[in-house]
């Protein structure tokens, strides 16, 4: 094992990692489209009929991963940040900028999926229900993160402000959620959940697969937006010159 | 040294008065605005009492906290605090104590005439203002963090409200509740033992991440 | 005592100085010359321990002056091309209230004593916002004057100020080198001190 020690220092430089990038993209892609092909075939064709909830409840296939997928992306949005401005590492808090876009889609890809869930088995588009609400206010952080680097011009100031927002952000999610699940116990709110049905295995495989294809697509996407952002932010240097052509 | 600093914001505060006025008065006009929009039905008053007064108290403070570092930062004496040597732990959290005694204790003190305009109870009232005392120097200190990020840049103070709301919502939750629970008729006692949590939580971390951002916003 | 080492300073996409190396001992000036934008001021900044530079280090006593941090503040006195002055305050208060802050208490006459050296006796009860903006440097370099700072980083200290208050600014300079003191100064116009030691230090574009 550690006789082939991989040189990460090397990577860490934009220099290096510009081109690594680049050839991961493809296989990270690829990747993505095999995954999301078999995760649908299960969804739609083998996972059965719901008896309570009909053929509705299949949106859970992509809102639940999406709902992961915001929540994982936000904690490693904060980790790369956080890494960036401890160890002045410029590469990790470009993936945090980078990894920002990607975690707010998928948030507002679960808030819209849980709305179109929640019609059929609620009657209405929207409930103030504790998860719903949580990850509106999880939609909320990425934006302002969002904003916040945005309107930052001198990228080393837009990285480590970046950061600080995003620790506390941290910090603060499960004190939010905390709050969310207290108050919604209070206001008894809605009375299906996405729990409250039994799961055949056929459901929990395509529910993985496609929490798996999420995975590789951020991935590609992630390391495609690192790659904008690093010809971006080192256009003056010359070995961007070389790599672009 | 703190005592000087704190002393300085009272002083400017002072001598711009009419700022201050203007938030308090902002804090009335929102409150006043709700039983206008809803209809003034003494029990949905009542009902949404608490969330109107919080919320409008969370707008109002968010107003004020463009000034805690803004004037200090655009007339240098921001960098002169940074440089003296003291930690900026201490002036962070001496200029958040000024920015709640000029900008929040106000609110604080008013709150109970607009919780008696909707039909409030004595003892939901004096549990008003005690959720508000615990809960208001929470905003100054998440608010700050905010405030220190924004600096300097275009549309801070729009800024600030996407940065800062979130982060107050566990304080509109509690605080909001401890109300409701009095005006309900059960105990509010969790839920002011959670502000004081929170408020403790935040008196450590928040000034440590204002000094930080601080740092970063002054480069 | 102050030691730059191999420093260097980016702003956005632009290198403002590389590998830039130099050293201050006490009773020295060092002056500081450059075109606008030729990172004058970033460099007073980063001297000063507001900013951090992007390569190369500042040492304190054989110290880097980030792992000093507010010990290295007692040390350094700054003088920004802003003024820090309270436009709400008193040049009275606005002094006694700076030192406060800053830790070493000012009397009252203390207080009156030093801006009457400036030639502010006059003005001390006013607000600063009906100070020129040459009283207002006047004010500024009093608040120098009070600090017990070894090391003073100037950035354009000549600005608005009339040739009384120049000769002045340059009589406390050459008082606080004579005392053992440093002193970085950025100027475009001529400091004519007869210091001991002194280097100039040019950046270019």
């Amino acid at each position: 094992m550690s006789s082939q020690r991989i040189n990460w220092y090397k990577y860490a430089a934009p220099a290096n990692f510009y081109p690594l990038a680049g050839k991961m993209i493809p296989w990270f892609a690829v990747l993505t489209a095999l995954l999301f092909i078999a995760g649908l075939y299960v969804g739609f064709f083998v996972a059965p009929t719901d008896f309570q909830q009909g053929e509705s409840y299949r949106i859970l296939f992509i809102h639940v991963p999406a709902a992961w997928m915001g929540m994982f992306l936000y904690v490693l949005m904060a980790v790369y940040a956080g890494i960036g401005w401890a160890f002045n590492a410029r590469l990790a808090s470009m993936m945090a900028t980078a990894i920002s876009t990607t975690g707010a889609i998928f948030t507002f890809i679960s808030l819209v999926t849980g709305s179109l869930w929640g019609r059929p088995a609620w009657g209405v588009w929207w409930v103030w229900d504790a998860r719903l609400t949580s990850t509106l206010i999880l939609l909320f952080l990425y934006i302002g993160f969002i904003s916040l680097q945005s309107s930052i011009d001198e990228p080393r100031r837009a990285d480590r402000a970046g950061a600080v927002l995003a620790l506390v952000g941290l910090i603060n999610v499960p004190i939010i959620y905390f709050s969310v699940q207290w108050w919604n116990s209070l206001h008894q709110g809605a009375t299906i959940t996405a729990k409250s049905f039994k799961m055949a295995p056929s459901m929990l495989a395509s529910m993985l697969i496609l929490l798996a294809a999420c995975w590789m697509y951020s991935i590609a996407v992630v390391l495609v937006r690192v790659r904008y952002i690093i010809r971006e932010r080192e256009r003056e240097a010359p070995w961007l010159a070389e790599a672009v052509a | 040294m703190f005592g000087w600093l704190v002393w300085r914001d009272l002083i400017l505060a002072w001598r711009r008065r009419a700022d201050v006025l203007a938030t308090v008065f902002f804090f009335v006009i929102v409150v006043s605005l709700f039983p206008l929009g809803i209809g003034p039905e003494r029990e949905t008053l009542r009902t949404i009492a608490p969330g109107v007064v919080w919320v409008a108290a969370l707008l109002a403070s968010m107003l004020s906290l463009g000034r805690i570092f803004g004037n200090d930062y655009q007339d240098g004496t921001l960098e002169q605090l940074l440089l003296t040597p003291q930690s900026t732990y201490l002036i962070v959290l001496g200029k958040i104590l000024a920015h709640w005694l000029v900008s929040e204790v106000p609110l604080v003190i008013i709150a109970p005439l607009l919780g008696l305009q909707f039909g409030l109870s004595q003892n939901s009232l004096a549990i008003m203002v005690l959720s508000l005392l615990l809960g208001t120097p929470v905003l100054s200190l998440i608010g700050s963090i905010g405030a220190a990020l924004t600096l300097g840049l275009r549309a801070a103070n729009v800024l600030i409200a996407l940065l800062v709301l979130p982060l107050y919502i566990p304080v509109l939750i509690f605080g909001t509740g401890a109300v409701q629970a009095s005006v309900g008729g059960t105990s509010p006692q969790p839920y002011l033992l959670l502000l004081g949590a929170t408020l403790v939580l935040s008196l450590v971390f928040a000034p440590w991440a204002t000094s930080a951002a601080l740092r970063i916003s002054v480069e | 005592m102050l030691e730059v080492i191999n420093l260097s300073c980016v702003r956005g996409t632009r290198r403002l100085f590389t590998a830039l190396n130099f050293a201050v001992n006490p009773g020295e000036l060092i002056e500081l010359r450059g075109a606008n934008g030729s990172g004058k001021t970033s460099l007073l900044r980063i001297l000063s321990g507001l900013a951090t530079p992007a390569e190369g280090e500042v040492r304190w006593a054989g110290k880097n002056i980030r792992s000093l941090g507010e010990e290295y503040s007692g040390t350094v006195a700054y003088l920004a091309h802003q003024n820090g002055v309270k436009d709400e305050l008193s040049a009275l208060e606005n002094l006694r209230i700076a030192c406060g802050v800053a830790g070493n208490d000012l009397s009252k006459v203390d207080a009156r004593a030093i801006l009457a050296q400036v030639g502010l006796s006059r003005q001390q009860n006013l607000p600063a916002r009906s100070l020129s903006a040459g009283q207002r440097r006047r004010l500024a370099l009093a608040r120098l004057l009070t600090s017990k700072a070894t090391l003073w980083i100037l950035d354009e200290v000549l600005t608005s100020l009339d040739d009384t208050a120049i000769r002045l600014s340059r009589q406390f300079i050459g008082g606080h080198l004579n005392k053992g003191g440093m002193a970085i100064i950025a100027t475009h116009q001529e400091l004519e001190l007869s210091a001991d030691r002194m280097q100039r230090i040019e950046l270019s574009k």
